[in-house]
């Protein structure tokens, strides 16, 4: 084990981007992502703006599976819950004669704010059960916001089957209406998000969740209040997937209630189980493998078969498998990820050529 | 400081406390004895908050806690150790004694998402605090970026009474913090838990089956047996009981 990692400082360490490699690699990705708009064709835009959406809301679902324990698998809802309130938001605000260009100002916080206080609902459960009682609870809250959101007697504001048309945002007069714009969009609040949540685990706030997911009655020991520190985490990971779905909204000219299914809810799970729980940069990696899968079936598809129409059907099928096998993989083999490979490939690049293992 | 009048607790059939009434010397170390399953750890919890008892309250501060929730009490100043250890085992050292600042912290959501500004601050201030008055303290500058799982045991225990220190208590609750270690390592722990009653003036609850320990660090012991106080005072006092030689002592010979 490597300890002479000596600072100056508590502040040098207690710093988060701590070696080069790190350093390095944010400072890519930002680059990568301000650069985007201007050079990468319109299919590269599109897919990284999937991962973008995806990635705001896995980074919600490491707050609550992945720093505090608790298993959820009802996120798509959140997320359906902030897609659905930007059409809504927007019509009302449209009914008292509110300005184009102020709305997402308003649609977005609000809606965060909604969603945060369905998780803090949905998060009730978990101050009762644990495991696989508390994962049931939360997918039964997925169906019944499906179920509302197809209610007949609520599709005239919720487009019931059908689904609804969706806005583009207007930011102070500026109208985000290319996939382009929207991906700046997408990847600065993903940006900031992942700041935000890395942020909160560098406090006293952050140090509570994982303490819960560790041992919850020492952390009650140490006067952290279960009841607070677990609807708390619900209502951020809610607040985020919220975030994640109004996206969504915007990037996409019509949401539908089939979009935010279970089978959602488990690829945000898969997700994180092959990025990494519990760790900044997990869902990072995992939303990268996670929305390239079926980018890269569909082109060896097409490869393979051409236009056959018999063999594209198997797709669907062999995506699920194959992220089926992903999650039974890195369960068995690596647990924690990605992430956990990164970092073991990074210490053993910092001991080269010294020494081995 | 901190009293417990007249509590009783059971577990089905079982009767963990029948009557425990003492009050603990502020400022003191006050020692609870008796054999296995006497009941002692169980006082402990229901002095913490996790066991609600049948009858019977605790005070703190003059005000009955009774019914206030683990992490009120630890908020309130009583900090405790567990007799299998319960750090957090994922974590480093120097995270889960930071952990036991929390109630101390005033970082609420908004500024932690922000973090630069007073969260930081605060932060750095814990960190420097944590250093001078836990780390130096009980000598662990050489394991603070270690994970808990590959430490001896001896030093787990001295990282869990660090983490109760972090809380700043007014009350420490210790339960068999020697058990399990080497003659060299008892009398470290010895004198890091007289060091916090000077340096700190905690008032210490402590429960050990070593003897010796109890009977050169403790001013006042409570016995227990089955459940029952069978006598309080001072170890000469408590030592020379009959009725304690019997049940404790004697058993022990
Ligand atoms: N959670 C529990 N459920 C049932 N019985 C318990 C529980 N905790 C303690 N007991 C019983 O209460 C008695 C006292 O135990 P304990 O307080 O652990 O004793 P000590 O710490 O003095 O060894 C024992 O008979 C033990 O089996
Ligand atoms: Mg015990």
């Amino acid at each position: 084990m490597i300890t002479g990692d000596l600072k100056a400082t508590y502040a040098a360490d207690e710093r988060v981007l701590n070696n080069g490699y790190k350093q390095a690699f944010v400072l890519a990705m930002a680059a990568l992502c301000a650069l985007m708009p201007f050079i990468a064709n319109d299919y590269i835009i599109l897919v990284a703006s999937q991962m973008g959406i995806m990635l705001i809301a896995v980074v919600g679902v490491n707050v609550v599976i992945g720093y505090t324990g608790l298993l959820s698998l009802g996120h798509a809802a959140f997320m359906a819950i902030g897609a659905y309130s930007v059409p809504i938001l927007h019509r009302l605000m449209d009914n008292i004669g509110l300005p184009d260009g102020i709305m997402p100002f308003i649609a977005i916080p609000g809606a965060i704010a909604i969603s945060a206080i369905v998780g803090i609902i949905v998060g009730l459960p978990s101050l009762r059960v644990k495991g696989l009682y508390l994962a049931v609870a939360t997918l039964s809250a997925n169906f019944i916001i499906i179920f509302l959101i197809e209610l007949e007697a609520l599709a005239p504001w919720t487009g019931g089957l059908v689904g609804l048309n969706t806005p583009d945002p207007n930011i102070l007069g500026w109208v985000f209406d290319t996939q382009r714009e929207m991906f700046a969009l997408i990847a600065a609040l993903a940006f900031v998000t992942i700041l935000a949540i890395q942020n909160l685990f560098r406090t006293r706030v952050g140090r509570a969740f994982i303490a819960i997911r560790e041992r919850d009655y020492s952390a009650e020991i140490l006067g952290i209040s279960l009841f607070r520190y677990k609807l708390m985490s619900f209502a951020i990971s809610a607040a985020c997937c919220r975030l994640a779905g109004a996206l969504f909204a915007y990037f996409y000219a019509r949401i539908l209630p089939e979009q935010f299914e279970l089978a959602l809810s488990l690829q945000l799970v898969a997700a994180l189980i092959v990025g990494g729980m519990g760790r900044t940069m997990g869902p990072v990696f995992g939303v990268m493998i996670i929305v390239m899968v079926p980018e890269v079936l569909k082109f060896t598809f097409g490869m393979v078969a051409g236009g056959a129409a018999e063999v594209a059907q198997l797709r669907a099928p062999v995506q699920e498998i194959v992220f089926g096998l992903l999650i039974i993989f890195f369960l068995m083999f690596e647990p924690l990820g990605i992430n956990q490979l990164v970092d073991r490939g990074i210490r053993a690049l910092n001991r080269w050529p010294f020494a081995r293992g | 400081m901190l009293e417990v009048r007249d509590v009783h607790l059971s577990f089905g059939g079982i009767k963990a406390l029948q009557g425990v009434s003492f009050a603990a010397k502020p400022g003191e170390i006050t020692g609870v004895i008796g054999p296995n399953g006497a009941g002692k750890t169980s006082l402990f919890n229901a002095i913490s908050g996790f066991y609600q008892p049948d009858r019977g309250q605790v005070f703190f501060g003059g005000n009955d806690i009774s019914h206030l929730s683990p992490d009120r009490r630890a908020e309130m100043g009583i900090a405790r150790t567990f007799q299998n250890i319960a750090l957090f085992r994922g974590m480093t050292v120097l995270d889960n004694i930071k952990l036991g600042g929390h109630t101390r912290l005033r970082t609420g959501l908004w500024s932690a998402l922000s973090y630069f500004g007073p969260a930081r601050r605060e932060e750095l201030e814990l960190r420097r605090e944590i250093e001078e008055k836990v780390i130096d303290f009980l000598e662990i500058d050489h394991i603070r970026k270690y994970p808990i799982t590959i430490l001896p045991y001896g030093l787990q225990k001295r990282v869990e009474l660090g983490r109760a220190l972090a809380m700043q208590p007014k009350v420490l609750l210790l339960d068999e913090p020697v058990a399990g270690m080497n003659r060299e390592e008892t009398a470290d722990m010895a004198r890091f838990i007289l060091d916090v009653q000077e340096q700190f003036g905690i008032t210490v609850l402590l429960v050990e089956h070593d003897m010796h320990m109890v009977m050169d660090i403790c001013s006042h012991i409570v016995v227990l047996n089955f459940g029952q106080q069978i006598a309080s005072g001072t170890p000469a006092e408590v030592s020379g009981d009959p009725g304690v030689i019997e049940a404790y002592l004697g058993a022990a010979a």
